[in-house]
C-alpha cells in the first residue's frame, strides 16, 4: 500500500504550496473528497503509463516556471464574432473588463460567488464528473482542480442561447499560476456555445464539466494562445444524455507544454461526441492530446480527429481511446490522428486505443505519419507558388479535416485565419 | 422487396446467436489433443531454488559457465516482480507449486537412436499428427529417412516435457552444414555458439518470464545455418506438455549466418487437465547479412475447458534481431490455444535496408484470455516493417492486440504499416487494440489502421442465398477474414492452420 516514495514527495510538495478558499460553502466537502483523491492516487510521475509521452514535472512542481507576458493583441482571437465576453486576468475573474452577462436562457455565476448560494444543479455536478473520469485512468491533476480551484463560472443553457460565450484568459503576470474551474449544465433542448481563447497564465490547470441533458447541444471552440510560453493541463468532463451533441475544437499554436485531456461518457442513446484539434508546434513545444470516450447506450456516435504539424523539435502526443461498454450496440466510433513532420527533428508519439465489448459495432482508427508530400509541392512549384506559400497551402489542407469539425462558419473563418497569419510569420 | 429482405436478414442474425449458444456448448471436450500419455516421469523436485536451477544443469549435463548463467538468471529473477499491464486476468501464479524439470524415464539415459524411444512415447507424436513422414521417422521406423520424401521435407525436433526426445534428417542437414539439435546438446557440442548469441537477443533481466526461463529452461532446439546456406527443409519443433503441474520452459536459439535462409516451424499442444500450467518460453533469432528467417507458430495448447476450468498460461517472449544490412524476419503466428496468452514476438532492425514482418491470427473462445502483438523497432536507415493483425474473439473470451512501431531518429526513410482488424462473434467477448506508435524523425512514414466489427451481414446473407449453409457462410467469411494472414504460412501449416482456425470457432459461429 501507499505511494512510491518519490510519488509521496512530489505530491506533498505540491499540496503544501496550496490552499483551499477559505469561504467554500457547499464545495468544502466535494473539495476535501477531492483533495483525499489526490492523496491516494498521488500527482503524475513519469513513471506513470498515462505519462508515458509527456513528462508532468512542470505541471507538479510546487512553483510554476516563469513564462514572458505577450502583449494582448498577440492572442487576439474571434474579435469579429459578436459573444458575451468573460475575462480572467491569471485565472481571476475580472468583472470590469468582462461584458454583461445577462442574456436570455443563460444563467451565468462567478463560482466564488456561487458557493455562498444554494445551486442544487451546480451541486450535483461540481467534483462529480471529474471523480467519475478518475477510473479507469487516474487523472490526478483533475481532482488536484476540484480542491483547490480559486475561480471559475458556472453556467446553465435553458434554451438556445443567442451568441456565444467567450471564456477570455489574460496573462500579465510572468509567474501566475492558475486554478479555474468552471461547470456547465446544458439543459434538455438548450444549445449552447463556449468559445475559449488565451494563454492564460504562466501555468494553467482548468477543469470544465460539461453536464448535456437529453437533446441538448453544446458547442466548445478554443485558441490556446499564440506563441506564448505557457504550461498547461486541462480538463473536459462531459456526460452526454439522450440525442445529446457535443462539439470540441482546439487550436494550438505553440506554447511550451500542454496536456488537454478530454474524457466522455455517452450514457444516453443516439448521442454524438465529436472531439477534434489542430496544432502547430515549432521549436521546444510539447503538445499531449488525450482523449476518453466511453460508449455506454445504444446507437452513439463519436469521432476524434486530431492533426498536428511539428518542426524543429516539437513534439505531438496523442492518446486516444474509445470504449465500448457492453450492451452499446451500434456504436459508431471513429479515430484518426495523423501528424505532419516538416523537419527531421519532429516527434511524433501516439497510442491509438480501442476497448470493445459489444459485437454489433463498427469501429476503426487510424494514425499517419510523415513527411510532406514532394511530388504535391512540386506541382504548385510548377504552377508559380512560391515554396514557402505552397508548404503553407499543404500545412492548411492537412489541417482542414479537423477544422471542419467546426460547426460554424465564422468560427471555422477566424480559426483558419489565424492559422495562415501564423504560418506566415513562422516562415523561415 | 425491401422489408422481405430485412425479415431474412433477421432470421440470419438470430440464426447465428442461437447457433452460437448450441455451438458453445458442444465445445465441451472438443480439444482434439486432450489425451495425456501415460509413461513414467521423472521430476525434480517440486518448487524453485538455486538447487533446483542446479540440478536442472547437471541433469543436462551442462558445463559450468551454463550453471552460472542461469543462477545469475535465478537471482535476479527472485528481485523481480510479475507484470500485470496485460488485459488478462487470472489467479495468481504460485511458482513454488510447479514442477521445473519433469522427464520421462525411458530418457533417463539418452537413446542412441531414435529406435531406443520409448514406443509409448512416438505413438504420442503419431496422435499428435506431426506433419508428414516425420511422425514415421519419430516413430523409428526402418528406413524411413531412404524413403522418398513426399513433397517437401520437415526436420522435426520433438520435446517432450522438458527434454527433447529426437531430431529427425540430421545426416541430411549435417550434409548441408546446417546444424539442428536440441539446447541441451548444443550447449554441450557448440559451447562457442551458443556463448556467443544466447541471452544476447533476449537478455537475461529482460522481463519476469523470459528471466525464470534464462534459469530453468530445460530443452528447445537450436538451429546454427552456416553462410551463404539455403536450408534444404523447413525444420520443425513440437512441443508438449504431458505431466501435471509442470511447467514448460523451453529455449529456442536460431542464427542464420550471412546470406543464409531458414524457414522454422513450431507446434504446441497439452494434455486437458483442471488445474492451469505454465509455459514460459524465450525465443531468440539472430539474422546477419543478407539473411532471412521465417518462423511459423500454430499455438494451440489446451484453452481450457467451457467453463475456464484448466488450460495453459502461455508467456513467452520471442525476439528476431536483424543484426545485419539487407536481412528479413518474419514471424507468423496462430494462436488459437492457451487460456492466457502473452506473447509478443518483436523484430529490432538493426541492419540498415533490413525487413520485418509480423502476421497473426489470433483466436479466442469461451473464457480464453489472449493480449498478443509485435514490437517494430526501427534502428537502421531504410527499414521496413509490416504488421497484419487479426483477431477473433467469441463466446466470454478477451482479444488484445497490443503492438509497438519504433522510429528512432536514425531511422531514415523507414517504413511502417500496420493494420489490425478484430472481429466479434457474440455480445459477451471482448476485442481491444492498444497500439504503440513512436516516431522520431520525419523522413520516415508509419500507418496504422484498425478497424472492428462483427461478421458482416451481407456478406453472410450473399453466401446463403447461393445455398450455402449457415457453417459455411461463417467458416467462408473468416477465412477470408485471416486470408492475409494464411497465405503468409508455409503449405503445411497453411492447411493445418486453416482446419484449426475452423475447429476453434466450430460452434461459435454456426
Amino acid at each position: 500500500m501507499g505511494l512510491p516514495q518519490a510519488k509521496l514527495t512530489a505530491t506533498e510538495a505540491r499540496l503544501a504550496s496550496l490552499a483551499m478558499p477559505v469561504q467554500a460553502g457547499w464545495t468544502r466537502p466535494l473539495r476535501e473528497a477531492a483533495l483525499t483523491r489526490v492523496q491516494d492516487l498521488g500527482l503524475p510521475g513519469r513513471r506513470d503509463e498515462y505519462w508515458r509521452f509527456t513528462r508532468p514535472d512542470e505541471l507538479i512542481s510546487a512553483a510554476p516556471v516563469p513564462a514572458a507576458v505577450l502583449p494582448p493583441a498577440e492572442n487576439a482571437t474571434f474579435e469579429d464574432i459578436d459573444r458575451l465576453r468573460l475575462v480572467f486576468v491569471d485565472g481571476v475573474f475580472d468583472p470590469e473588463a468582462s461584458d454583461d452577462p445577462a442574456l436570455a436562457g443563460l444563467e451565468i455565476t462567478r463560482l466564488a460567488e456561487a458557493e455562498a448560494q444554494d445551486i442544487p444543479w451546480a451541486a450535483d455536478l461540481y467534483g462529480v464528473l471529474e471523480s467519475r473520469g478518475q477510473s479507469p485512468v487516474p487523472r490526478p491533476l483533475a481532482a488536484l482542480n476540484t480542491a483547490f480551484a480559486t475561480d471559475g463560472v458556472l453556467i446553465r443553457a435553458t434554451g438556445k442561447v443567442e451568441k456565444p460565450v467567450n471564456l477570455v484568459y489574460r496573462h500579465c503576470d510572468e509567474t501566475s499560476d492558475a486554478i479555474l474551474h468552471h461547470l456547465i449544465r446544458v439543459e434538455p433542448g438548450a444549445d449552447l456555445t463556449v468559445l475559449e481563447t488565451g494563454p492564460a497564465a504562466a501555468r494553467f490547470n482548468k477543469v470544465m464539466e460539461v453536464d448535456v441533458a437529453d437533446g441538448g447541444a453544446f458547442h466548445h471552440v478554443r485558441s490556446q494562445g499564440r506563441d506564448h510560453d505557457r504550461r498547461a493541463a486541462t480538463h473536459i468532463f462531459a456526460r452526454l444524455g439522450e440525442e445529446s451533441i457535443f462539439k470540441s475544437f482546439t487550436l494550438t499554436m505553440n506554447g511550451a507544454m500542454t496536456r488537454n485531456e478530454v474524457v466522455i461518457e455517452l450514457t444516453g442513446d443516439e448521442g454524438v461526441a465529436h472531439v477534434a484539434g489542430a496544432c502547430m508546434g515549432d521549436g521546444s513545444f510539447h503538445h499531449d492530446d488525450t482523449v476518453f470516450i466511453t460508449h455506454d447506450a445504444v446507437n452513439c456516435e463519436s469521432r476524434q480527429v486530431f492533426k498536428k504539424v511539428l518542426r524543429k523539435g516539437a513534439t505531438g502526443v496523442f492518446q486516444g481511446k474509445i470504449l465500448v461498454k457492453e450492451g452499446a450496440q451500434k456504436t459508431d466510433g471513429y479515430q484518426i490522428s495523423q501528424s505532419l513532420l516538416l523537419d527531421e527533428e519532429a516527434n511524433f508519439l501516439a497510442k491509438p486505443e480501442l476497448e470493445i465489448y459489444a459485437d454489433d459495432v463498427a469501429c476503426s482508427h487510424g494514425s499517419t505519419s510523415g513527411a510532406i508530400d514532394e511530388d504535391a509541392l512540386f506541382y504548385l512549384r510548377s504552377r508559380g507558388v512560391p515554396k514557402a506559400e505552397a508548404q503553407d497551402m499543404m500545412v492548411l489542407s492537412f489541417l482542414a479535416e479537423a477544422i471542419e469539425e467546426i460547426e460554424s462558419q465564422a468560427v471555422r473563418d477566424e480559426v483558419v485565419a489565424s492559422l495562415a497569419a501564423w504560418l506566415e510569420r513562422h516562415r523561415r | 422487396m425491401a422489408a422481405l429482405d430485412k425479415a431474412d436478414m433477421k432470421n440470419v442474425k438470430e440464426g447465428v446467436d442461437q447457433e452460437t449458444v448450441e455451438a458453445v456448448q458442444s465445445m465441451a471436450g472438443k480439444y482434439k489433443y486432450g489425451w495425456d500419455t501415460e509413461i513414467e516421469m521423472d521430476y525434480a523436485p517440486m518448487g524453485l531454488t538455486e538447487e533446483i536451477v542446479r540440478l536442472i544443469s547437471a541433469k543436462n549435463d551442462e558445463p559450468e559457465w551454463m550453471t552460472e548463467w542461469r543462477l545469475q538468471a535465478f537471482r535476479r529473477w527472485q528481485q523481480m516482480e510479475e507484470p500485470d499491464w496485460a488485459m488478462v486476468d487470472y489467479p495468481e501464479i504460485d511458482f513454488q507449486a510447479q514442477y521445473y524439470y519433469a522427464r520421462p524415464k525411458s530418457m533417463a539415459e539418452k537413446p542412441k537412436s531414435l529406435d531406443e524411444v520409448d514406443p509409448k512415447l512416438l505413438e504420442t507424436y503419431q496422435k499428435l499428427g506431426i506433419p508428414l513422414k516425420e511422425q514415421m521417422i519419430l516413430a523409428g521406423v526402418e528406413g524411413a529417412e531412404a524413403a522418398p520424401a513426399e513433397g517437401r521435407k520437415v526436420a522435426v525436433d520433438a520435446v517432450f516435457d522438458s527434454v527433447s526426445v529426437g531430431t529427425t534428417f540430421q545426416k541430411e542437414l549435417q550434409a548441408a552444414g546446417v546444424i539442428f539439435c536440441s539446447i541441451s546438446e548444443a550447449i554441450r557440442n557448440h559451447p562457442d555458439l551458443v556463448k556467443k548469441y544466447l541471452g544476447s537477443v533476449v537478455p537475461q533481466s529482460d522481463n519476469f518470464y523470459a528471466t525464470l526461463n534464462s534459469a530453468v529452461f530445460s530443452d528447445g532446439s537450436f538451429v546454427y545455418v552456416p553462410p551463404g546456406v539455403r536450408c534444404p527443409m523447413e525444420l520443425s519443433t513440437y512441443f508438449r506438455i504431458n505431466a501435471e503441474n509442470t511447467g514448460q520452459f523451453e529455449r529456442t536459439l536460431i542464427i542464420a549466418d550471412k546470406e543464409a535462409y531458414v524457414s522454422y516451424l513450431e507446434g504446441c499442444t497439452a494434455p486437458q487437465r483442471d488445474t492451469a500450467q505454465l509455459h514460459a518460453a524465450v525465443v531468440e533469432i539472430v539474422i546477419l547479412d543478407d539473411a532471412e528467417v521465417k518462423y511459423s507458430t500454430v499455438q494451440n495448447w489446451f484453452p481450457g475447458d467451457e467453463d475456464g476450468k484448466g488450460g495453459i498460461y502461455n508467456f513467452v517472449t520471442k525476439r528476431a534481431d536483424c543484426r545485419g544490412p539487407r536481412s528479413k524476419v518474419m514471424w507468423t503466428q496462430v494462436e488459437t490455444g492457451s487460456a492466457v496468452t502473452w506473447k509478443y514476438p518483436s523484430c529490432i532492425l538493426r541492419g540498415d535496408d533490413s525487413q520485418g514482418e509480423f502476421y497473426s491470427i489470433a483466436i479466442t473462445n469461451n473464457w480464453q484470455q489472449a493480449d498478443t502483438g509485435t514490437k517494430m523497432v526501427h534502428l537502421g536507415k531504410n527499414t521496413r516493417s509490416r504488421i497484419v493483425s487479426k483477431g477473433i474473439s467469441a463466446g466470454h473470451a478477451q482479444n488484445t492486440y497490443r503492438g509497438l512501431v519504433s522510429m528512432h531518429p536514425k531511422a531514415k526513410n523507414s517504413r511502417n504499416y500496420t493494420q489490425c482488424d478484430s472481429l466479434l462473434i457474440g455480445d459477451k467477448c471482448g476485442a481491444h487494440t492498444v497500439p504503440y506508435i513512436e516516431v522520431r524523425n520525419s523522413s520516415s512514414r508509419v500507418e496504422h489502421e484498425a478497424t472492428t466489427s462483427k461478421v458482416d451481414e451481407d456478406q453472410l446473407f450473399y453466401c446463403r442465398s447461393r445455398g450455402m449453409d449457415e457453417e459455411e457462410a461463417v467458416a467462408l467469411v473468416i477465412n477470408g477474414f485471416c486470408k492475409d494472414v494464411l497465405q503468409a504460412l508455409p503449405m503445411e501449416f497453411a492447411m493445418e492452420a486453416q482446419q484449426l482456425v475452423a475447429i476453434s470457432l466450430e460452434g461459435s459461429v454456426g
